[in-house]
């Protein structure tokens, strides 16, 4: 007997349930492009430090832009030092940066987000105009300062990008969560006397947690974007570490002869930006589909 | 009379599951619409009829396609034809009136701009023929001063209104069939009553045949000449109204009657078991097998054919019909249920209760004081006893749910006070109530898929009280929450399903249960059956009294349904804007003499019998706000008397019946008035 009602997901635990919304995603083309491209890089990165063959930031005049050749796939940068590496571990340092900001910013930005939508009112209001104006100076001035006030630090920068891609979940959290507590399992959860904290808890985020993991997802695709415009203008991680966007700012000049040590590290850039976005689309399809799988009657 | 207009025959329409597989929402479906007659489709939600009432205009919703079968409208087959053909055909010959006009009207276009659209649509008058026909139409549809309501907005038209403009624009084209799916559901009772006289009206003046979609067999009665009753995508009965309503000779439609409360009636309607399966779950057998009583092993291998049945002129998809030939004086019985005793002590004290939604002043604010000389609902003076159901009736907007809050917290009452067991004042705001007060008072909501959390599973919904007011955990909560489920016959399994896996009476039946997770005194039910089907609500009516009668719960019990609370309450009291009309023991607020409100909210009731018509004694305009002064209803009332009823607020007099009435007439002239 089929009811697709009645036996979907009966007894899945949460693991099974992760792994249906993998299955979802993979299911179309562009899903499963973005997840496997998310996934190179991130096997990528985990692996980088064991299976790059140069020492990152070993200079040698002596292979001072090489062109790909067997030794250097992807040729030598102007310190003669092996692109190959340096992209691989750029990769690294790019994702465990802005991996972490998006959660910093999923954090503050869902939690503020809820907080905002659940009191209303006056303290909803103000909060609301104080995160409009931080964030209305330009978000690169602002990194300028932080940055020569503290340094160029991961445990600088992580935070400093959490923040100020925080603004957007704000929003996305406070309206979900508008919508949520006019529902009247709210009011009767009040009506029974709850915490706030327990209703914010129980009640609200379980039903506000796909609209906010969609957004942090987006987010996290133009942080690494903006991450890498920071390293590009200097503002980012500082040399020798290797670095998408330092790497980009230091191989321009030399574009017209030595192309390759630029071409590596904007591939990279660009692909996982791409994986990204795709994967975060199909995220949001798969928990679209999730919410309807009830029978058009 | 005899020519045929619109002949469905064999029409099966489904969608693909997620799994690839075919399903079924309407199967084999065949039936007939004359010329001039008025066809009422009857079906519990998800029975397919509003599927079957838009493949009948050429339209099949999005996800769904035709799997056999045709729709023949005057000869031809309307879900062959392309978009162009069917343009020309729906609003000239097939028009169509959804549930909720006021949504389907422009709102920034006035109403008789949208009737001249119509009109230049599908007639071919000139600029001055439409004008006339405007003021007709509109004329027809009996809108008060038609000449100036061309000129209005819709948001300026109450409900009814908009609907009677739905009605006048789908005249415009002169159909030859008018759809209607739902057009007076969510109208309040003396609206809808209007409006269905309308309807009658119509289709008797302009000879236009109509088919009725509702799952409201009160309203399907008022109007139809034939009915048609669906059941999980099959046509199970069909016959003449009088016929179908008085002698249904399918188990199915004689249990959806029995399970109706009805105003002569006391006592609770019968409840059928079950409800109605999913499409595509039915695989071999009759489809209402799991719920009849007249059910045999032949039911349960073999699907009955649609047979139809010459001395009755009816046709019916039932083995066993023949057993309820002849059966049916049994109609009219229902089960009789305990009556409180009222000698016991009072619980809950409503003293002189106003409460107030007007945004107050910054000042007001400051000193904590509400301020509003006209409050939504003012004076209410109630006194609860231990045990008793009492229900507030009253049309949308008289502030029953508003009074629930203020009971439970939620809003703060302006003046007045809540007192609770030995006279104890209940603070007006939630978070300075006790925590046993909080359990003591428990809310059970009208529509339970906003009441429970979708994410969560029956299980966390039931331990959050269960948590919260007696701090179970482990294997004793778990205990707790198969005993719950038990008493509201739920099975373990239960447990780990989603809200989106129950039925809806299913669903309301945990709200049900997680509101005696508390163990409370008192349990506040605000339309708690609006939303479920008849069959379901009896189940959960029958199931709410059980309860009571078990564990000694008090019940406040808001409805608009005056046949409903007939049912449940052993008390009622009658609300008109916020202000108490009347009060008293349920079995003598039905019979007269009654406050003219009553008078005219008893009147309006749809009984589910052709030859119970209703009673339309007042105009069923919509007020906005109560009068600054005199009586509540003077706006309203068909037996005003005068100037007093404008500028005194009338007493209470006490009838003989033990029910208080507060009006200017004279209680034994009111009854000899009413008489
Ligand atoms: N949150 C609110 N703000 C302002 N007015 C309200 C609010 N809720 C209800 N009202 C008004 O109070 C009156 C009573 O409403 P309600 O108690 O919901 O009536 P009922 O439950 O009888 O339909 C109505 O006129 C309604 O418009
Ligand atoms: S065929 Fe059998 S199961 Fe179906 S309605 Fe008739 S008696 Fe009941
Ligand atoms: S007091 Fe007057 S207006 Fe009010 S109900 Fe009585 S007769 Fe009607
Ligand atoms: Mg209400």
């Amino acid at each position: 007997m089929e009811s697709n009602l009645i036996t979907e997901d009966k007894h899945k635990n949460k693991l099974e349930k992760a792994f249906e919304i993998l299955k979802t995603m993979a299911s179309k083309p562009s899903g499963l492009i973005g997840l496997s491209i998310v996934l190179f890089h991130v096997v990528l990165a985990l692996l980088s430090p064991y299976i790059a063959p140069y020492d990152y930031k070993a200079i040698s005049p002596n292979t001072m832009l090489l062109a790909p050749s067997a030794e250097h796939w992807f040729g030598t940068d102007s310190l003669g030092r092996d692109v190959f590496t340096r992209t691989i571990l750029g990769g690294r340092t790019a994702l465990t940066v802005t991996f972490f900001g998006s959660l910093i910013a999923l954090l503050w930005g869902g939690l503020l987000g809820i907080f905002c939508g659940l009191v209303g009112g006056k303290i909803d209001d103000v909060v609301m105009r104080v995160v409009d104006a931080f964030l209305s100076i330009p978000w690169i001035l602002a990194m300028l300062l932080i940055v020569s006030l503290l340094g160029t630090s991961t445990e600088v920068l992580i935070p400093a990008l959490g923040f100020f891609y925080g603004k957007g979940i704000v929003r996305v959290a406070r309206a979900a969560t508008h919508d949520v507590i006019a529902k009247d399992f709210i009011v009767s959860a009040r009506a029974r006397g709850h915490s706030n904290m327990s209703i914010i808890w129980n009640e609200i985020i379980p039903n506000v947690r796909d609209a906010i993991l969609v957004e942090g997802a987006m987010r996290w695709s133009w942080m690494l974007l903006g991450f890498s415009s920071l390293s590009f203008l200097g503002f980012g991680v500082s040399p020798p570490t290797p670095d998408w966007g330092l790497m980009i700012s230091n191989a321009r000049g030399l574009m017209s002869f030595a192309y390759w040590s630029v071409i590596a590290p904007i591939v990279g850039l660009s692909s996982l930006i791409i994986g990204i976005n795709l994967t975060a689309d199909a995220f949001a399809k798969a928990l679209g589909i999730d919410r309807s799988t009830k029978a058009p009657v | 009379m005899n020519e045929i207009i619109e002949s469905v025959k064999n029409l099966s329409i489904g969608f693909n599951s997620q799994k690839g597989k075919q399903i079924s929402i309407l199967r084999n479906v065949s039936t007939n619409i004359k010329k001039g007659e008025t066809v009422g489709i009857v079906g519990e939600s998800g029975s397919g009829k509003s599927t079957l009432a838009l493949a009948m205009m050429g339209y099949i919703k999005q996800g769904l396609f035709p799997l056999k079968g045709e729709c023949l409208f005057k000869s031809k087959d309307l879900l062959k034809m392309s978009s162009r053909q069917l343009e020309k055909i729906r609003g000239r010959k097939i028009a169509m009136i959804p549930q909720n006009a006021g949504q389907a009207l422009t709102p920034n276009l006035k109403i008789g701009y949208q009737i001249d659209e119509a009109l230049k649509l599908h007639t071919d008058l000139n600029k001055t023929e439409r004008d006339k026909k405007i003021s007709e139409l509109l004329n027809k549809v009996r809108l008060p001063s038609p000449e100036t309501m061309a000129f209005r907005y819709p948001h300026e038209l109450s409900g009814g209104q908009q609907q009677r403009v739905a009605v006048a624009m789908a005249l415009a084209g002169k159909p030859d069939l008018l759809l209607l799916d739902e057009p007076t559901t969510g109208l309040d009772v003396t609206t809808q009553a209007h409006v269905l006289e309308l309807l009658r009206f119509i289709a008797k003046d302009t000879g236009t045949s109509m088919i009725y979609v509702s799952h409201d067999l009160g309203a399907i009665a008022q109007v139809s000449d034939r009915i048609v009753v669906m059941y999980a995508g099959e046509i199970v009965l069909e016959g003449p109204a009088r016929k179908i309503l008085k002698e249904p000779i399918h188990p199915y439609t004689y249990g959806l009657l029995k399970s109706i409360p009805k105003l002569s009636l006391a006592g609770l309607p019968a409840s059928m078991p079950g409800s109605q399966p999913q499409p595509g779950s039915i695989n071999e057998g009759c489809s209402f097998y799991d719920r009849c009583n007249l059910a045999t092993d032949n039911c349960k291998k073999n699907s009955p054919d649609l047979e139809h049945i010459k001395e009755l002129d009816t046709n019916v998809r039932c083995f066993n019909y023949r057993e309820l030939i002849n059966q049916n004086n049994n109609l009219q019985t229902s089960i009789t249920k305990k009556l409180n005793n009222s000698e016991a002590n009072e619980v809950l004290k409503l003293m002189d209760v106003s409460i107030s939604y007007a945004k107050q002043k910054f000042f007001d604010q400051l000193l904590n004081k509400i301020s509003d000389q006209n409050p939504t609902v003012k004076d209410i003076n109630i006194d609860i006893k231990k045990g008793e159901t009492i229900a507030l009736v009253g049309e949308s907007g008289s502030g029953k749910s508003t009074i629930l809050k203020s009971i439970a917290g939620l809003l703060k009452t302006k003046d007045g006070q809540i007192k609770f067991e030995n006279d104890r004042i209940l603070s007006s705001d939630l978070k300075m109530r006790n925590p046993n007060d909080l359990r003591a008072i428990q809310l059970i909501f009208q529509n339970p898929d906003e009441s429970l959390n979708p994410n969560h599973t029956v299980e966390q919904i039931l331990s959050q009280p269960l948590k919260l007011y007696f701090n179970l955990s482990g294997e004793e909560l778990k205990k707790n929450i198969i005993d719950l489920l038990k008493k509201v016959r739920l099975g373990e399994f239960y447990m780990s399903r989603y809200p989106r896996q129950l039925s809806g009476g299913e669903k309301q039946r945990v709200a049900v249960a997680r509101a005696f997770a508390a163990k409370p005194d008192i349990i506040l039910c605000d339309e708690v059956t609006s939303a479920l089907d008849v069959s379901v609500q009896a189940a959960v009516l029958n199931l709410l009294q059980q309860l009571k009668e078990d564990l000694g719960t008090t019940y406040v019990f808001v409805s608009h349904d005056l046949a409903v609370v007939r049912a449940i309450s052993d008390r009622v009291a009658v609300l008109y804007q916020g202000r108490l009309c009347e009060i008293g023991p349920s079995q003598n607020v039905y019979k007269f003499p009654s406050h003219p409100y009553t008078e005219v909210l008893l009147g309006a009731v749809l009984e589910p019998d052709p030859d119970i018509k209703p009673k339309l004694v007042a105009e069923d305009i919509v007020e906005e706000k109560p009068p600054e002064k005199g009586c509540s209803f003077q706006g309203r009332c068909p037996r005003k008397i005068g100037d007093i009823c404008n500028l005194e607020v009338p007493p209470w007099q006490i009838g003989e019946n033990g029910n208080a009435i507060r009006c200017h007439i004279n209680i034994d002239e009111l009854a000899s008035l009413q008489q």
